[in-house]
């Protein structure tokens, strides 16, 4: 197979330990790069096969995380190729850090169902079971691929559309230069491109940064917010959020479409998703948003359901209560500054959630909502999908290449070499920035010249 | 039917004797087929009915090519060439491109010679109406005379010469280029084989009388001082001849205001013209249109030939009526009293989409049966010749059971011209441009021979001679560079000198003569005197090994970009396959597939509409054929029958 992959294979909860697999020719030179023992004098890559031990992962000279660390050499593996596994702390942050560290050291990251794939190759799997295991992966690499793109927050995606369009235009314009030297100059283009190339440079760095915090996908818990029309869904948002986000009337249905925010509880990152309120309607726009609440709901790791308390519970709430059956949920029992009518003790026997008296307008019972999330959290109820840190490495992992690739254009420019250098490095960037956004390079590139540029013979 | 006719049997025959054709029927016979080339008019062989050069960025790579692997054009040209320039100079190596100007009845004159004198090489003029195939398989030709010829394989290399018009303004002649006649059944034969057809459109410019131009008012275009010659054959002293000069002046507010203010008179844009004419190569009734904010545009005078008055009016191409031409061309300095000969014209005529071709040039539907040049939708004489060459090749191959020949992306422009044929969508002439190589820092034209003179050798068109002369090349620019890794150079006052002489910081410490080579300023010519265990080497091993030492980091990167695309390729798909049984294919990529029936995972990813996730899809399902049906995933063969 050639290359060496990378994934956490644990689940990405808060609690336990984690699990970064690593399969692949490179995988003991990788391990051997990063690992130090105790005592800074154990050889990893001299170790026997099958044991275990104890060491820091190290980025350059910055101790990454205390590990544990277990070799095991072809042929006796599950993928038939060296596999080391780093056991290292629980913590989604201290995973992804030893994910990245590998990464960067040579591995790529693995897609989805990869190790078995390879385990199916090297004849560790018969054929029947392979079939079966291959049909999961058909359905799952190309669902993977566009989920990829799909977690990417459209601010990014458009920085990156952005970026590849002005190098895009660029490589366009070297390259119809080169086509017909007669009738295109290149005087004094060098100089233009290198300030180009700097606020590229700038702009794919911020974007770096922005996946080193984890902007650059929609991550977090995803948390959805449900509730009949007017339970007050939107002033909740708002009031998690800090400001006027959602629209808020008390015209009942006025939140039609689903809105978004990201919040950050105690150090816990939720993606909080406002819905349209559920109820039977005639009304055909509210009726799309409703459909998109229940879909929402289904994706949710977490329903919030909010309950005007000032009203009875009807038919539409047991709609609502159904979609909760199954699902991480609380109920918030809103409004308790009015007088209370809702039947509180049978939400909690139907839903089997806690049930949090909040008053919105009062700002009472907030907090007690925050410490229930909390805990839910730190318990491993609700964790997140694992798909979207892995995105994210990939994410890096791009950027990271597209910054390199731009700096060569950068030292190409400096050294004088002539225009036609400039487009190896400027397409690799391309390249490199595309893998993000799942675009494939070829006929853009000819189209451009064409749409800008006249060439003649 | 019992009616008597001329039947004849040879091995090949090629349809049209241009520079597919030609190529085509050289290679063919060289590889010891029996051939026979037809043509409507034997005075029409090797006939450059549009601009008077050969070569041009990225044309001249072709051309470099072709010859390496044992074709005739560069050989051709060397011979009968007025003028040579080796084009962006002051850029790097991989895109200077040679372009010479052509005395064009010379050139014209000398490749019917070759012909004339290639063995089992026949020339024969008429036309050829029909193609006969059973089965699935070419069989034989037959002619308008009722002629038939039976043979083992076809190239239809008809250039512009199907359903030819000729149109300016409202008058439209049904005649091939110059003229000639055109070819006006072999269309009807090809829909009956179910041959998807295409009409495409393209021009030329006026010629004017030489002697009716004020050159005062124009630029006077030299050649290269030192000309360097196409052919790898060719002694360079034999090219360093006298010169004929080029001239360049330019279109201006009034010329273009002639051509908005006729514009409706234009064949092209009250419907008359049909085809879909080049983007590249726009008319100056099309440059005035899409660049309306240009106030000028460049005009090129070139020659014709040495024997005749002619001049070729480059970059002003047209279809408008013959009173506007007349006043467009008067508008231009230099050109108010010129006299004009020949009157611009478009031309259009039919031709194949090419993707119903193997990369072979083997149409998928019909075996034995190949086409070349701009049949298959491309333009320009060097498209043509280096499609005809592969076409000549392959059915020589294919006849003597032999693997057929295909460059790929990496290896060649060829491989990148045919490759882009008949994989990409493509709705109009297709021209060779240095953009399309994505790997062009490797397909230099300075190392053509190192790239292909083995494959033409391994094909039968290159001589023992040749191929252990290349051998010896690349074993002196091995050993060179390595001596020159390992020659030391210390700080000493003489190498201080010329260090200082050259503009070049000087030494600190001792350093080798490869990392003075690198800098960009010092050539490996400079070194000689402070490097002295330097050989005596041949001027184009020392080329070689100074631009692998500069250029170190960049091929690299790019042989990088190369093993990443090498992959792909390699993973051939069962020409068996069948699509319905890949789950999780988007429907528009399944049905692009199944009617394109791709030979390799690579090309697969280059059909627009097949997204990267179609072929991870894919990748996955062909590991499983392989494991399933017990053949080797790699070694698959898809398009040898």
């Amino acid at each position: 197979m050639g290359t060496t992959i990378a994934a956490i294979s644990t689940a990405m909860s808060a609690s336990g330990i984690g699990i970064v697999r690593m399969s692949g020719p490179e995988a003991m030179d990788i391990i051997s790069s990063i690992y130090r023992s105790k005592n800074g004098k154990k050889k990893i890559k001299e170790v026997k096969s099958h044991t275990i031990h104890y060491g820091y992962i190290y980025n350059g000279d910055e101790i990454v995380d205390e590990v544990l660390v277990m070799v095991m050499k072809a042929p006796g593996t599950y993928t038939g190729e060296d596999t080391v596994e780093i056991d290292c702390h629980g913590g989604v942050y201290a995973m992804k850090r030893v994910l990245e560290t590998v990464l960067k050291n040579g591995a790529r990251i693995a897609e989805p169902g990869e190790f078995t794939k390879r385990a199916f190759l090297s004849g560790r799997l018969d054929l029947s079971q392979a079939e079966a295991v291959m049909d999961v992966i058909q359905a799952k690499s190309s669902a993977a691929l566009k989920s990829s793109v799909e977690q990417l927050k459209g601010s990014v995606l458009r920085a990156v559309k952005e970026i590849r369009s002005v190098l895009i235009y660029h490589i366009a314009y070297i390259e119809s230069a080169l086509d017909d030297p007669e009738h295109i100059s290149l005087e004094g283009y060098p100089e233009e491109l290198d300030k180009v190339v700097e606020e590229e440079y700038e702009k794919t760095e911020k974007l770096l940064k922005s996946a080193d915090d984890g902007r650059m996908i929609q991550e977090g818990i995803k948390t959805v917010i449900l509730g009949k029309p007017n339970a007050g869904k939107s002033s909740l948002l708002n009031f998690l959020v800090g400001e006027d986000r959602a629209i808020v009337t008390d015209i009942a249905g006025t939140t039609r479409d689903t809105l978004e925010e990201y919040i950050s509880l105690h150090g816990i990152s939720l993606r909080i998703i406002d819905t349209a309120g559920i109820r039977e309607t005639e009304d055909v726009v509210e009726k799309i948003g409703v459909g998109k609440a229940k879909k929402m709901a289904e994706g949710a790791d977490l329903l919030l359901y909010v309950v005007d308390s000032s009203t009875p519970l009807d038919e539409n709430d047991g709609e609502i209560m159904e979609l909760l059956s199954g699902r991480k949920s609380i109920v918030i029992y809103n409004k308790t500054d009015l007088e209370a009518v809702a039947d509180i003790a049978e939400l909690k026997e139907k839903t089997g959630s806690p049930v949090i008296p909040v008053s919105v307008v009062e700002e009472t019972g907030i907090e007690e909502l925050e410490h229930t999330i909390r805990d839910m959290f730190f318990q491993g109820e609700i964790s997140f999908d694992n798909e979207v840190y892995i995105t994210n490495a990939r994410h890096k992992a791009a950027l990271e290449e597209a910054l390199e690739s731009l700096d060569m254009v950068k030292n190409s420019i400096h050294a004088g070499m002539s225009e036609d250098f400039f487009s190896i490095d400027l397409m690799n960037a391309y390249e490199s920035l595309g893998k993000i956004i799942g675009e494939s390079v070829g006929e853009d590139l000819v189209n451009e010249i064409f749409s800008r540029f006249c060439v003649g013979k | 039917m019992d009616k008597k006719r001329l039947e004849k049997s040879c091995d090949v025959v090629v349809v049209g004797a241009g520079h597919a054709g030609c190529e085509a029927a050289l290679a063919a016979a060289r590889l010891g087929l029996e051939t026979v080339m037809f043509t409507v008019s034997v005075d029409s062989i090797a006939l450059m009915p549009c601009n008077p050069n050969i070569g041009g960025s990225s044309k001249g790579h072709l051309v470099r090519e072709l010859d390496a692997l044992g074709g005739e054009m560069g050989k051709n040209i060397d011979k009968t060439f007025i003028q040579s320039k080796m084009l962006n100079k002051s850029k790097g190596p991989a895109v200077h491109s040679l372009r010479a100007q052509a005395d064009k009845q010379a050139y014209s004159t000398e490749m019917r010679k070759t012909l004339e004198n290639q063995e089992r090489l026949t020339i024969r003029e008429g036309e050829v109406t029909r193609l006969l195939a059973e089965n699935g398989e070419i069989k034989g030709v037959e002619l308008y005379s009722g002629a038939v010829y039976w043979c083992g394989a076809v190239i239809l290399c008809t250039g512009t010469y199907l359903k030819a018009r000729c149109i300016y303004g409202d008058v439209s002649n049904a005649t091939g280029p110059n003229g000639l006649k055109a070819a006006n059944y072999l269309t009807d034969s090809l829909k009956e084989l179910g041959i998807e057809i295409f009409r495409f459109k393209t021009g030329t410019p006026a010629r004017i009388a030489g002697n009716t131009i004020d050159y005062s008012k124009m630029e006077e275009q030299f050649g290269d001082e030192r000309v360097v010659p196409f052919s790898f054959s060719t002694d360079p002293e034999d090219v360093q001849i006298e010169q004929k000069s080029c001239w360049l002046t330019y279109t201006n507010e009034k010329t273009h205001e002639i051509i908005r203010n006729n514009l409706d008179r234009s064949p092209l844009y009250s419907g008359v013209i049909e085809g879909t004419g080049p983007r590249y190569c726009p008319s100056i009734e099309d440059k005035v249109v899409r660049f309306a904010d240009k106030s000028r545009h460049q005009v090129f005078i070139e020659p014709e030939g040495l024997y005749t008055n002619e001049m070729y009016i480059g970059g002003m191409s047209s279809s408008l009526p013959e009173d506007v031409q007349d006043a467009m061309y008067h508008s231009v300095p230099g050109l108010e009293n010129a006299k004009i000969v020949k009157n611009a014209y478009a031309i259009e005529y039919d031709c194949i989409n090419p993707r119903q071709l193997y990369p072979t040039l083997e149409f998928k539907k019909i075996k034995g049966l190949f086409s070349a040049g701009q049949f298959n939708g491309s333009s320009g004489y060097e498209e043509a010749a280096a499609q005809g060459l592969i076409a000549g090749i392959n059915a020589a191959m294919k006849l003597k059971g032999r693997e057929m020949m295909i460059l790929d992306r990496s290896e060649a422009y060829i491989g990148v011209l045919i490759d882009d044929l008949v994989t990409k969508e493509n709705h109009e002439p297709y021209r060779m441009m240095t953009s399309r190589a994505e790997y062009r820092l490797l397909l230099r034209q300075d190392n053509a021979d190192l790239r292909l003179r083995k494959k033409g050798y391994e094909a039968g068109l290159i001589d023992e001679e040749t191929y252990q002369g290349i051998l010896k090349k690349e074993k002196a620019i091995e050993d060179e560079i390595k001596r020159t890794e390992h020659a030391s150079v210390g700080g000493t006052p003489q190498v201080q000198k010329l260090l200082e002489e050259k503009g070049s910081t000087p030494l600190k410490s001792g350093t080798t003569v490869a990392e003075l080579i690198r800098r960009p300023e010092l050539t490996y010519e400079d070194l000689a005197p402070v490097d002295a265990g330097r050989p005596e080497l041949p001027w184009d091993v020392k080329q070689q090994v100074e631009i692998h030492l500069k250029y170190e980091g960049y091929i690299k990167r790019q042989m990088k970009q190369v093993e990443q695309f090498k992959k792909l390729e390699a993973k051939k798909i069962p020409e068996a396959l069948d699509y319905e049984q890949v789950g999780s294919l988007r429907i528009e990529a399944r049905q692009k597939l199944e009617a394109f029936r791709p030979v390799s995972i690579g090309q697969a990813s280059r059909i627009s509409g097949v997204s990267p996730a179609d072929i991870s899809v894919l990748l996955v399902y062909l590991e499983q054929y392989g494991k399933k049906h017990g053949s080797g995933r790699d070694e698959t063969k898809s398009c040898e029958q």
